[in-house]
């Protein structure tokens, strides 16, 4: 491990590599068990008694927060040095939290998937302090308790680093999107017994993660991925950056508004929440602006086209998934019919893709090449592929977005709009949308494909470098 | 001709950071949102509007109005002082800005202090909860105005800014506009017309 590796800054940004080869790894698991789900929509039975659809759904939701959230360590591990212009603070920290992390997701799941939810609650000792059994928040206490300290860990290296290095806006950005991530996800911890107050705090961590603080980490990833392909000047790039997140914040905050519509809250929220997030949409319009700007402007061309593709890409399927399908049912009284519908699953499938696997498969395609030791980019063939898989998967969600769309809006029709007595039940509205389930789940199966060719990219990338190493060195 | 029309063009540069009207342009497309939405509510529940307007006094609106206008007008004069190299007394129309901003506020919380003292808070009625809004949400923008103008004084006071570079200080005097455009477009449409 003492070899140099010439293509990066600083040897610690190395760390980054671990986090970046489990996400995807995870971000697989994730899509098999999108997979099965799928097919149990229209074969329920399918896997059962062995993987019960609500089993499949919480390792689906699961396995793409973690993903999604090695990830943005990774990111982070490799962008803060080079912002800071020194080494990391403890590589060794970083190496020990990323097993650490990665045996508490692995149980985590195996737990999920071998044991029975209230069998895994009860071998927990979830009673000691109940925190189990809310969507997305359904990792066991012991668990919850083990991403707190990893997270402290990870932010005392990260901070330690800034702290004692050069402080750059896209640092700052990406450190209080951090914090805040830390900080909201306490809320997981707090259980009221009323179910309202309940789904308050829930809301806390989950809209404000992704319609909040997950927005500054995206921003900063996006800056500092576009300041390298593109050599804009630092200066320009950090104002529009200012622009975005200040956006961001002013709309996300109020915006959590549009969760609190139905849940017994005063009627106030009808109001906040409507109106604030009708804007939602302007942060990821001025991302899409920003990007496409600053590549128009580039000083140089950058080898690496692939990664080039995912940071436009990125911005435009956030700002149609995230922006344009929130929007969509985002508005008190579109929402009174539509909450809860195939349209809610349309937009968090295209908004997640869009918005948070596409930045840090951007993150990706950047530092990959040379955390690799194969320099700025892979050879001509290995991006060939890698833009292929970008297509394939896009399209893919695109296409699943378009059929989860179809579905909600006749599942509104159907079980939504009649009166009270002539509307379908839940179970036989889901049989009428038999068709646009089928054709999702093959638009899911192209999107298997697609993510094989993103991952065989990696091994293509794998032939040149010899040579382009030894250029280099 | 040709000359003239060269001043003209230069002269009609946009001051401050494009950046800052993008974000401009962003925070009035939210005002408007919300504009609309009093306006459209107003037509549909107007009985209900125009007695809870008659609960809020014209006259405050009026003050509040005037003392946010006037902070403006000393915004827009304290640049004038400073592309003439006069920082010093850029400074003192800041702070003179400032000042004057904070009669706003302290106006403002006043008002609020008294209607929730009466019983008319966020949840009394459909007016209410749409004047805490409104007039709410542009008050937090005065109070960032506050800081900002207190910011600019200061660095002006240090002659951070010169006639050649002072985009910062177009910046901020152009985000102070946007908050008094906004107040006085919700002065009447709050407290006047009916």
């Amino acid at each position: 491990m003492t070899i140099m590796n010439p293509h990066l800054k600083f040897q610690s940004q190395a760390v980054a590599k671990p986090y970046f080869v489990f996400a995807l790894m995870l971000f697989v698991g994730q899509i098999l068990f999108g997979l099965i789900m799928g097919l149990q929509y229209v074969v329920g039975d399918f896997l059962f008694p062995l993987i019960p659809f609500n089993v499949a759904r919480m390792v689906h939701t699961n396995l793409l927060i973690v993903w999604l959230l090695f990830g943005f360590m990774g990111a982070a591990y490799y962008l803060v040095p080079e912002e800071a212009d020194r080494e990391l603070h403890s590589p060794k920290l970083a190496i020990i939290l990323f097993w650490v992390f990665a045996a508490a997701g692995v149980l985590t799941i195996l737990g999920y998937l071998l044991v029975p939810y209230a069998g895994l609650a009860a071998m927990t000792g979830n009673e000691l302090l109940p925190t189990m059994g809310r969507e997305f928040l359904e990792q066991p206490t012991i668990t919850k308790i083990g991403i707190v300290v990893v997270a402290l860990g990870f932010l005392y290296n990260i901070g330690m680093t800034l702290l004692k290095g050069r402080k750059t806006t896209i640092s700052m950005v990406m450190m209080t999107g951090l914090i805040g991530l830390a900080v909201f996800f306490l809320f997981s911890f707090y259980n009221p017994e009323n179910l309202a107050r309940d789904k308050y705090y829930w809301w806390f961590v989950v809209h404000l993660w992704v319609e909040g603080v997950w927005e500054l980490i995206m921003g900063s990833m996006l800056a500092f991925v576009l300041i390298k392909i593109t050599g804009v000047d630092r200066e320009v790039i950090e104002k529009w950056l200012y622009v975005i997140i200040a956006m961001a914040l002013i709309t996300g905050i109020l915006g959590t508004g549009h969760h609190f519509f139905w849940i017994g809250a005063p009627e106030v929220w009808l109001w906040v929440g409507s109106i604030f997030s009708a804007m939602e949409p302007v942060p990821f319009f001025a991302m899409v602006l920003f990007a496409f700007n600053m590549v128009s402007r580039r000083r140089r061309e950058h080898p690496n086209r692939a990664a080039s593709l995912w940071a436009m890409g990125t911005t435009v399927t956030a700002f149609l998934g995230a922006g344009v399908w929130g929007f969509l049912h985002t508005l008190a009284p579109v929402n009174y019919y539509t909450h809860g519908s195939q349209l809610t699953a349309a937009h968090g499938h295209l908004a997640f893709y869009g918005a948070y696997a596409m930045i840090v498969m951007t993150m990706i395609s950047y530092a990959m090449p040379r955390l690799r030791g194969l320099g700025e980019a892979p050879d001509a063939r290995a991006q060939t592929v890698e833009i292929w898989g970008f297509w394939l998967m896009t399209l893919s969600m695109v296409a699943i977005t378009l059929f989860l769309t179809a579905a909600g809006v006749v599942q509104v029709w159907l079980q939504r709009m009649p009166a009270d007595g002539a509307a379908l039940s839940f179970m036989s509205t889901v049989d009428q949308l038999a068709v646009f389930f089928w054709l999702r789940l093959v638009a899911g199966v192209f999107f298997l494909i697609g993510l094989v060719c993103y991952l065989y990219s990696f091994r293509q990338r794998g032939r040149v470098p010899v040579a382009v190493a030894a250029a280099a060195a | 001709m040709s000359t003239s029309l060269e001043g003209y063009a230069s002269s009609r540069r946009l001051p401050g950071d494009l950046a800052m009207w993008f974000f401009i342009l962003a925070e009035l497309s939210l005002f408007a949102i919300l504009i609309i939405a009093f306006g459209v509510t107003q037509v549909l529940r107007y009985e209900q509007f125009s007695a809870s307007r008659q609960l809020l006094d014209t006259s405050t609106g009026l003050a509040l109005t005037l003392s946010l206008l006037t902070s403006g007008l000393f915004a827009a004069l304290a640049l004038q002082q400073v592309r003439q190299t006069r920082q010093r007394r850029g400074a003192l129309l800041l702070l003179a800005a400032l000042l004057s901003a904070s009669v706003y506020v302290w106006l403002k919380l006043s008002e609020y202090a008294h209607l929730a003292g009466q019983g008319l808070g966020l949840e009394h009625n459909t007016f209410f909860t749409l004047y805490w809004l409104l007039t709410g949400f542009h008050f937090l923008h005065v109070l960032l105005g506050v800081v900002i103008l207190g910011w600019m004084a200061e660095r002006c006071r240090r002659r951070a800014y010169t006639p050649g570079s002072h985009s910062g200080l177009e910046s901020g005097v152009l985000y102070w506009h946007m908050v008094d455009l906004v107040w006085v477009l919700l002065f009447p449409l709050v407290y006047v017309l009916n």
